[in-house]
């Protein structure tokens, strides 16, 4: 502990500083006064004994800052003297002071702002504790990849596996609520029972399920979310043991889950549940059926486990169960992933292509605010000229102005924290649907952290330049009244200042333009239907229906569309209950009827299934290329048919002419289905849509045709409708709604969007990355303009005396404009060309997240270049007229 | 007190190591830093305030360690130069 007490006698020593330097000056004044004492009685004259004394002694001064310095605070009294002289020197140029610190907080403001970005969605582990061992589970079949899993599955693999300590299953599902106030939809999910104590959840009212709830007959149970508990009842307390009517049958409310509880990947969304319910006790046929697959799953690992290991376990259960049940998992595997990876995945590399660009704004502007210390050291260099020959060394002189810059930045930086707290609550509210996991984004400490970090790394980045130039003066000439004429090292650095701006400025310019084509291009895009002027919603049918008899449905859904279709203003409608384009999937294994049928339903191939009404090709105008489409004839009482797309035709069928041909859906339909036409390909999986997606091929069949004991399940569950409108559709949900009422009061509507929303709303990731890339972009061409601008200012300036002979001795105004605007048209073309190439090289690195547009795109290039350098150019015209405005002899009387 | 030390100094060395007598001060700070010796406010004879300078229990041992350093270099150069 010896360098404790060490450290506390040096501490002890700078608290009291004063009293230590008037101790110790007491001190020598006794020694030395005791020294002439003695020296006088040994006979000296008093002015002979007291220099005698101080010979003896030393030099009095320098050994008492060398018992000052002893104890190792020199550094601190300095630092806190350049601090004190820094800021007096900012205070006395406030101009200057303001531009620099305002350009620092843009810079750091737009890097901390996109870090807590970063941090909260890529960075901050997931709320629940272990996060990393928290893993998604789903099946892999070798026919279309990754999918949902089934049920049944489910339960074998909780009974066979060895490394998780719980598995949880869920699903999502859709109550019609009646009984408190107006019938409505509630959003819901059927989870296992240990699905919260799995995610660490515990009920904030009430408990969790129980075991025996989880199962086929058990009570029925439901647990409310915090946000529906208090929009709903008020958060009322005693809402524990009522009783709650969903699809008509009571639940028992058995507890409250957190408000904030959220819980989203793959399929689920982003949106939040109402309330959930068991799985086990769920009626639901393809609950129960193997060969359904609408389940998803989420695992703990035991604690020690590796993600190997689990892989390895379930590759071990995948087998089993292929052996067990052939026909259904033959060969399907299970894939594991760390819950935290599949919830990033698609935003991932957006968010790193930003963080680059942004780290791009900060080095323009550390670059032009190295420009202005530069610019601004001239005026002080003198001042330093003084201090080197008054003994300063030259690493002192660098420390003093390093200070400064560290002063300037951190005021940036604070400046910038506020900027960066008020932009990221604005661009999170503009944007809600771009970002998973956006309520994790904040300033935590590790931003904080990031700030300073950054902000440290400007001040000495921007200010290293300026101080090594300025401290390296050359004494003699700086002192020398007439130290003018063209030095041209100093010109030399802000040159390279010019250059390195215009350059960063084309990158990030370049960047920019290729998101904006990115998106321009999607706009452009068909998504193989026209979604100006469609509406689509989804309809809660009540008990009375879904539950009835297979006439009564299908007469209900023919009414309700015609009643849909009565509403003024409506020119076409379509009910559709199974995949949707952007929106839902669903899907169904088949074979043609005329080949082999494939040993198992695993080897069988699959496609997308649309559940749709006769109007439907009018609501979304797909094309139909051959044949016909499901009419209103196409009913229970006749043969089954259905209609494919290109895609589906070009890959079963290649040249083979499908029209007459017999497909084989034995999982859902007895019969086989007769195909009638072939429509236009749409792009189920958004505009980005490529060949890698998962399933092209679609077919199209009426819900009207399904077989009794299916109806229920395929046509009512997931019933919603497209309509297409003559005027603005979003309108139209009042009035639709309204006539819905009239014909059913339990009947709820819900979830109206236009599907010009939906594509906007596919689009969000790209246009969170343009819309930023692009703010960026103007951030550092608007910084960089400004930076040619100033230096070209400075350099006419500083050459006016030369411009003022070169007119007085005949040069043409033209000529010094020329000269002017040469010099920084010149600079300007070299940063563009720096920059070309430097993005040549860059923007590969963003490929992942362009669309139809090569990363060295040369109609953005092109562009770009031509842009900038327009800039510049427009940038330097401002001095060259004021230079070629100078009067010859104002100029040469000057100095 | 300073003063005296120095005089000692210059008592026991019969005069021969004559030194800046102010460099005592900086050497004493550094022995203030490691606790080797304390300092404390007394008065003189002369009724004068003076800081008087106390070894601490770490200063001996210091001085040992030091005291020994210093009798192993000078043997080494001893025995170098009776070599020569």
């Amino acid at each position: 502990m010896n360098w404790l007490s060490e450290l506390a006698r040096r501490l002890r020593m700078l608290m009291h500083r004063p009293q230590f330097d008037t101790d110790l000056e007491e001190e020598m004044r006794l020694h030395l006064e005791l020294r002439q004492q003695q020296q006088i009685e040994c006979g000296m004259a008093p002015d002979d004994a007291r220099a005698a004394a101080q010979r003896g002694f030393g030099n009095l001064t320098s050994l008492k800052e060398k018992s000052h310095m002893a104890w190792g605070w020199e550094w601190f009294e300095q630092l806190v003297q350049d601090i004190r002289y820094g800021l007096r020197m900012l205070g006395k140029s406030p101009g200057f002071t303001a531009v620099a610190v305002l350009t620092l907080a843009l810079g750091i403001g737009a890097n901390t702002a996109l870090f807590s970005v970063v941090n909260g969605v890529l960075l901050n582990p997931l709320p629940y504790p272990h996060p990393d061992q928290v893993v998604t589970m789903v099946d892999w079949f070798p026919g279309y990849g990754e999918s949902s899993i089934s049920y049944p599955d489910f339960l074998d693999w909780v009974r066979l596996n060895h490394t998780f300590s719980s598995l949880a299953a869920y699903r999502r599902d859709s109550f019609n609520l009646t009984g408190q106030g107006d019938a409505e939809q509630v959003t819901a999910m059927d989870v296992s029972d240990g699905f919260f104590s799995l995610l660490s959840v515990s009920p904030i009212l009430g408990r969790d399920f129980s075991s025996a709830e989880d199962q086929l007959g058990g009570p029925p149970a439901v647990i409310l979310s915090g946000g529906f508990w208090k929009t709903k009842f008020g958060s009322s307390p005693d809402i524990i043991g009522k009783a709650l009517n969903l699809d008509g049958t009571d639940y028992t409310v058995v507890g409250v889950i957190p408000e904030n509880f959220y819980f989203c990947c793959s399929s689920t969304g982003f949106r939040l549940s109402d309330v959930y319910v068991t799985i086990g006790a769920s009626k639901d046929p393809p609950v129960r059926d193997r060969r359904m697959i609408s389940t998803w799953a989420v695992g703990r690992m035991k604690q020690g486990v590796t993600l190997d290991h689990a892989r390895a376990d379930m590759d071990g259960v995948a087998r089993s169960l292929g052996v067990a049940y052939p026909d259904t998992d033959k060969d399907v595997g299970i894939v594991v992933t760390p819950l935290e990876q599949i919830m990033v995945r698609d935003i991932r590399p957006f968010l790193l292509v930003l963080l680059a660009a942004v780290g791009f704004v900060l080095l323009i502007a550390c670059v032009n605010v190295a420009n202005l210390l530069l610019a601004r050291s001239t005026g002080r260099g003198r001042e330093f000229a003084i201090r080197a020959a008054l003994g300063a060394s030259q690493g002192r002189v660098i420390r003093q102005l390093l200070t400064e810059s560290v002063l300037l930045a951190l005021a940036g930086g604070t400046l910038g924290l506020l900027l960066a707290s008020w932009g990221t609550r604005a661009a999170l509210t503009a944007l809600p649907s771009a970002l998973p996991r956006a309520n994790d984004v904040r300033l935590d400490p590790r931003v904080l952290l990031f700030t300073l970090v950054i902000t440290l790394a400007a001040g000495a980045l921007f200010g290293l330049a300026p101080a090594l130039k300025t401290s390296l003066p050359d004494l003699h000439d700086t002192l020398k009244e007439g130290g003018r004429g063209a030095s041209g090292a100093r010109y030399r650095t802000q040159n390279i200042f010019v250059v390195v701006e215009m350059a960063l400025a084309v990158v990030l310019l370049i960047g920019a333009g290729l998101t904006i084509r990115t998106l321009v291009g999607l706009w452009s895009v068909s998504p193989g239907f026209d979604p100006h002027n469609v509406l689509s919603f989804r309809v809660g049918f009540p008990p009375s229906i879904s539950n009835a008899d297979a006439s009564r449905i299908r007469a209900s859904l023919r009414q309700f569309t015609e009643k849909i279709a009565s509403v003024s203003g409506v020119s076409a409608v379509s009910l559709t209950t199974g995949a949707k384009p952007l929106d839902r999937e669903s899907g169904l294994i088949f074979w043609r009827e005329d080949q082999p049928k494939p040993p198992n339903e695993v080897s069988m191939p699959y496609a997308l299934w649309y559940r749709v009404g006769p109007d439907y090709l009018k609501v979304m105008k797909i094309p139909l290329l051959r044949g016909r489409f499901l009419t209103a004839q196409d009913d229970a009482n006749s043969p089954g048919v259905c209609v494919i797309d290109e895609d589906f035709a070009q890959k079963f069928f290649g040249n083979e002419d499908p029209i007459g041909k017999r497909l084989d859906f034995s999982l859902v339909y007895t019969q086989a289905l007769q195909i009638v036409g072939i429509v236009g390909h749409v792009k189920q999986y958004g505009l980005d849509e490529t060949a890698n997606s998962p399933i092209q091929a679609q077919f199209y069949m009426s819900p009207w045709q399904l077989p009794d004991d299916q109806l229920k399940t395929w046509a009512v569950s997931a019933a919603g409708y497209v309509i297409r409108t003559q005027s603005s559709p979003g309108a139209f949900a009042g009035a639709v709604r309204d006539a819905l009422r009239e014909f059913n009061s339990k009947a709820v509507l819900y979830q109206p969007e236009t599907m010009d929303s939906v594509i906007a709303r596919s689009l969000a990731s790209h246009r969170f990355a343009m819309i930023l890339l692009a703010v960026f972009a103007a951030l550092a061409l608007a910084l960089a303009s400004v930076g040619i601008y100033r230096v070209i200012s400075y350099i006419a300036s500083q050459r006016a005396h030369e411009i003022g002979i070169r007119m007085a001795l005949g040069a043409q105004r033209s000529h010094v404009l020329k000269i002017v605007l040469g010099q920084g048209a010149r600079l300007a073309l070299l940063g563009v060309v720096i920059g070309l190439a430097a993005a040549t090289g860059l923007t590969r690195l963003m490929t992942t997240i362009l669309y139809g547009v090569s990363a060295t795109d040369p109609l953005t290039f092109s562009a770009v270049a031509i842009v900038l350098t327009l800039v510049a150019l427009v940038a330097c015209y401002i001095p060259a007229r004021r230079a070629m405005r100078v009067d010859p002899i104002v100029a040469l009387r000057y100095d | 007190m300073g003063y005296e030390i120095a005089n000692s100094i210059q008592r026991i060395s019969d005069d021969i190591l004559e030194v800046e007598e102010g460099s005592l001060y900086p050497a004493l700070q550094r022995m203030l830093i490691k606790g080797w010796v304390t300092a404390n406010w007394g008065t003189t004879a002369g009724n004068r305030r003076a800081r008087y300078y106390q070894l601490t229990a770490a200063g001996p041992k210091q001085l040992t360690a030091e005291t020994s350093q210093f009798e192993r270099v000078i043997g080494a150069i001893t025995r170098v130069i009776e070599a020569v």
